[in-house]
């Protein structure tokens, strides 16, 4: 392999793609950088990213990016249709421009997404892998509470705690969580049922670790891959849950300008102007699919078989 | 001599009811400091039931167990100083190392649960102890062979600096050229660390290469206690190791071969 | 012909980031109605010759070849439905990591039943008084426990043998069995392959045994075809194994424990790499250890 004149230096691609890493961070590096490598082989996962990215970055710059004041009133141009020089996509019954109202309602998207993501997996996961791994009557226990909370219909049980808690965006995102873990905790017991008795478990007991030390290094890390896929394949659903919130009334309050709380707004219009609930309706479509393409991809990468 | 491992009269079952199943019946014996003792017996007659007794993975049990003269306590909990004396090696190399964990990753965490503090040293040695190149130290599992796979087991098991090392089949999953390798790499640590073996294998070359003495297993009871020479010249009383010894001469095809085909059809 | 399998020039590859990988390069074989042993170390290829015959190479793994025909009928260019027929029903496999291929959170009885019943129309309790007797056969002491039971709750060598239990239900033309007796002791696996050895005999299965155990091999097979680095480097009759020739099965004869005979130390295997680059040897140079 000693070609004579080749530059010495390794390339930073072989070094990332290296079968034999120097350190702990180089082997960390390496393992990424082979995943993002299968993950940029699924085209539509890519575009599923990309949505994504975009979302990120016109909720970062949305200030810089919207031409407008998202809540600033003009009674006198109400509801301007598509197109219209200054309003690209028109504005809404208040005379608001739909398209700085939807560049900012990306950021309220995001802070839902962000703290359901956060907040549902891992009261999901923490109840799963103990209950899965305890057994007895823990495993009884936390799993009648996880059937109580399956058995109502999201959204309705989402209404009830809003109505508890009092309208407004995090209640909403509080409501939504409450409501969305149980499936996780579903997932984590299943998947802790079968790693519990393998012999890897039993290698860690027999050093001396703690329950709460085997459930958190050596359970977690092998169910964390399939909540990341359901997360995102769910986060559609978590979305259009806080939309329908929004919509109801019970989410975002306005002025803010959420997605589904502008539909809920322009449907008094929808025959004579449809576009005013048909723009944030679409962008839900997009960010949707978006979480949904990526989801799929990422179960590719994340599935161990799959490694090589 | 004092025994570094003794087993009197141990029973161990498991589940209730109709589940209920006495794994072994009543099993005694000795270990001697520095022996390495083999366990050979029919598939389910609980020889590894017996380890899993030992270490506390199997918490139903009666009778004594004791190491170095210290009685093991009932239920599933030893103290930290029980798993730096004693540890084991699972008899399935592909099942016991954690699929997401680097070799790195398992030492260092075998080490960090051991409250040892040189940690990168100790790997280093580990590693090269069990004859795995520093190459191999961020590997996962999926990337190792069956043999290397089992080399890192028993590093981790290595890794408390242990004077007793449960082996169960060590070597049945891999092929012989490895198996070779294995058993010298065994051989080798316990001349070096002075260890003790407790060794279960069904191949009776194996227990007769490794161990001076081996307790003969049939549906939980021992039947018979063997010397490797006794082993060698066919010297056995009981019928299941006079069956046991003629077995491992080879397989004879059996032309009217009884039930067994007969469900098959 | 009777050829029962007949495999020319098969091919495994894997992608990976450091270019193509071959596991398997270019075997050739036939098999008759009887017991063919494939022996080499681990990482010869062994399984994936296995695999390939069923098509059941995970993605990104990719099978070619010439044709490999069951029966005349080659599997190549059949589609996955019609590989479904094919394999539990005219091929079955036993595959090496029992306690991987059940299921962990489902009783024995249920997934054994569940395998008989994919291919028959057999009524509930048909499908328990086969699975019981199955279990019997292959010397299970109670089997009405074991059908109970999870997986975890058995011994390493018990799963071993429900698996080949589950695979011979169906009573396949073609049984591959991959390593299945390794957790077994010399009693109970005299059992296990009286039960294979009567079927080959009498209902004229084909058996391609995959094994480590060389002398094995050597006593309960016909043939023997020696793989090193995906590629059959000798094939002789079983019961001249012991004669082999090539350096490669010569060391693993010798690296093997003797219980007659004490040594301080074993022997391991030095690999040399020209027997990496050695052509594969093909079906009809099979007699060559006769002479
Ligand atoms: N967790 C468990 N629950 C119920 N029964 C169990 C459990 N573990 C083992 N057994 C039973 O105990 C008996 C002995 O099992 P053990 O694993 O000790 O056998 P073994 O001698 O190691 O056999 P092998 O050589 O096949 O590994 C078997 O009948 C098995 O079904
Ligand atoms: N997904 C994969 N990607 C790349 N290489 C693979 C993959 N799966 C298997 N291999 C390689 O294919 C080769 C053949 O593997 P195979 O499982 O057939 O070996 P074997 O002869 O059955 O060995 P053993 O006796 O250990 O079971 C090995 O070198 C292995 O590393
Ligand atoms: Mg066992
Ligand atoms: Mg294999």
């Amino acid at each position: 392999m000693s070609v004579t004149g080749e530059t010495p230096q390794m390339s930073w691609r072989d070094w990332l793609l290296t079968d034999t890493p120097a350190s702990r961070r180089h082997a960390r590096a390496a393992s990424f950088y082979k995943g993002w490598l299968r993950f940029r082989t699924n085209s539509l996962a890519m575009v599923g990213l990309g949505i994504l990215v975009l979302l990120l970055l016109i909720a970062a710059f949305a200030p810089w990016l919207a031409p407008h004041d998202p809540i600033a009133q003009d009674l006198g141009k109400r509801l301007l249709p598509l197109g219209t020089p200054g309003h690209l996509l028109g504005t809404d019954s208040l005379g608001r421009d739909i398209l700085s109202r939807l560049i900012f309602g990306a950021r309220v998207t995001l802070y839902i997404v962000v703290l359901v993501a956060l907040v549902a997996p891992i009261v999901g996961l923490l109840m799963g892998t103990i209950a899965g791994y305890a057994g007895g009557w823990t495993d009884t226990v936390l799993m009648r509470i996880t059937d109580i909370f399956l058995a109502f219909p999201r959204l309705v049980l989402a209404l009830a705690f809003v109505a508890a808690l009092g309208a407004g965006i995090e209640n909403a995102v509080l409501a939504i969580s409450l409501t969305a873990w149980p499936p996780y905790a579903r997932i984590a017991r299943a998947e802790t049922l079968t790693i519990r008795n393998s012999d890897y478990i039993s290698a860690v007991r027999l050093q001396g670790a703690r329950p709460m030390r085997i459930i958190t290094r050596h359970i977690w890390p092998l169910c964390i891959s399939s909540l990341i896929v359901r997360v995102t394949l769910d986060m559609a659903g978590i979305i259009l849950a806080a939309a329908g919130l929004g919509f109801l009334g019970l989410g975002a309050q306005p002025p803010m300008p959420e997605w589904g709380a502008m539909i809920s707004d322009g449907r008094r219009f929808i025959l004579d102007h449809w576009w005013v609930a048909t723009m944030p309706g679409l962008a839900i479509f997009v960010v949707s699919l978006g979480f949904n393409l990526l989801g799929d991809g990422l179960r590719d990468v994340l599935d161990p078989k799959a490694e090589k | 001599m004092s025994a570094a491992l003794s087993f009197r009269d141990l029973k161990v079952w498991f589940g209730e009811g109709r589940d209920h199943v006495m794994a072994v019946k009543g099993a005694t014996f000795e270990v001697a400091r520095g022996e390495s003792f083999g366990l050979v017996g029919e598939s389910g007659s609980g020889k590894s039931t017996i380890m899993r007794a030992l270490t506390g993975l199997a918490p139903d049990w009666s009778g004594e167990m004791a190491v170095d003269s210290r009685p093991v306590p009932q239920g599933p909990k030893r103290d930290a100083a029980f798993y730096k004396k004693v540890q084991m090696v699972f008899q399935d190399p592909y099942a016991s190392l954690h699929p997401r964990h680097s070799i790195d990753q398992v030492l260092s965490e075998t080490l960090k649960l051991h409250g040892y503090t040189d940690i990168e040293r100790r790997i280093e040695k580990l590693l090269s102890d069990v004859g795995l190149g520093p190459a191999f130290r961020f590997r996962y599992p999926h990337q190792l062979s069956g043999g290397q796979r089992q080399r890192v087991a028993i590093a981790r098991a290595l890794a408390p600096e242990p004077e007793i090392l449960l082996l169960d089949e060590p070597t049945s999953a891999l092929d012989v050229s490895v198996q070779a390798e294995i058993l010298n790499l065994l051989s080798d640590l316990r001349s070096e660390h002075d260890l003790t073996f407790l060794m279960v294998s069904h191949n009776l070359s194996v227990v007769a290469h490794m161990c001076s003495q081996s307790a003969v297993m049939q549906q939980g009871e021992i039947v018979e206690l063997l010397t490797t020479e006794d082993l060698r010249r066919h010297a056995a009383r009981h019928p299941y190791t006079q069956r046991l010894l003629r077995a491992a001469e080879g397989y004879v095809r059996d032309e009217d071969a009884a039930g067994g085909a007969e469900a098959v059809a | 012909m009777t050829e029962l399998l007949d495999v020319q020039n098969l091919r495994v590859t894997f992608p990976t980031n450091q270019g193509l990988f071959e596991a398997v390069r270019g075997v050739s074989f036939k098999l008759g109605r009887e017991r063919l042993g494939i022996v080499g170390e681990s990482g010869s290829g062994k399984s994936m010759t296995g695999r390939a015959i069923l098509r059941l190479i995970r993605k990104p793994g990719a099978v070619a070849a010439d044709h490999i025909k069951l029966d005349g009928e080659d599997l190549l260019p059949m589609t996955e439905k019609q590989m479904r027929a094919v394999r539990g029903k005219r091929i079955s496999m036993v595959m090496q990591d029992p306690k991987f291929s059940l299921n962990p959170v489902m009783r024995v009885g249920e997934q054994i039943m569940e395998a008989y019943r994919l291919h028959s129309r057999a009524t509930k309790s048909e499908a328990r008084r086969r699975a019981l007797e199955m279990l019997e056969a292959v010397s299970i002491r109670d089997p009405e426990r074991v059908f109970r039971a999870y997986p975890h709750e058995l011994s390493g060598g018990m799963g071993q043998r429900i698996m080949i239990a589950m695979m011979l239900i169906p009573n396949p033309e073609l049984l591959i069995a991959d390593e299945p007796t390794s957790a077994l002791d010399v009693s109970v696996q005299g059992q296990v392959l009286n039960i294979m050895d009567k079927l080959v005999r009498e209902r004229g299965m084909g058996l391609i045994f995959i094994s480590h155990d060389l002398n094995l091999v050597a006593q309960f097979c016909d043939r023997v075809l020696i793989m090193y680095a995906g590629r059959v480097v000798e094939t002789c009759e079983a019961g001249r194994l012991h004669e082999a020739r090539h350096p490669y099965t010569r060391g693993l004869l010798n690296s093997m424990p003797r219980i007659d005979t004490p040594k301080d130390r074993l022997e391991v295997l030095k690999r040399d790499p020209a027997w990496r680059e050695a052509p594969s040897v093909g079906p009809d140079e099979s007699r060559e250890v006769t002479a």
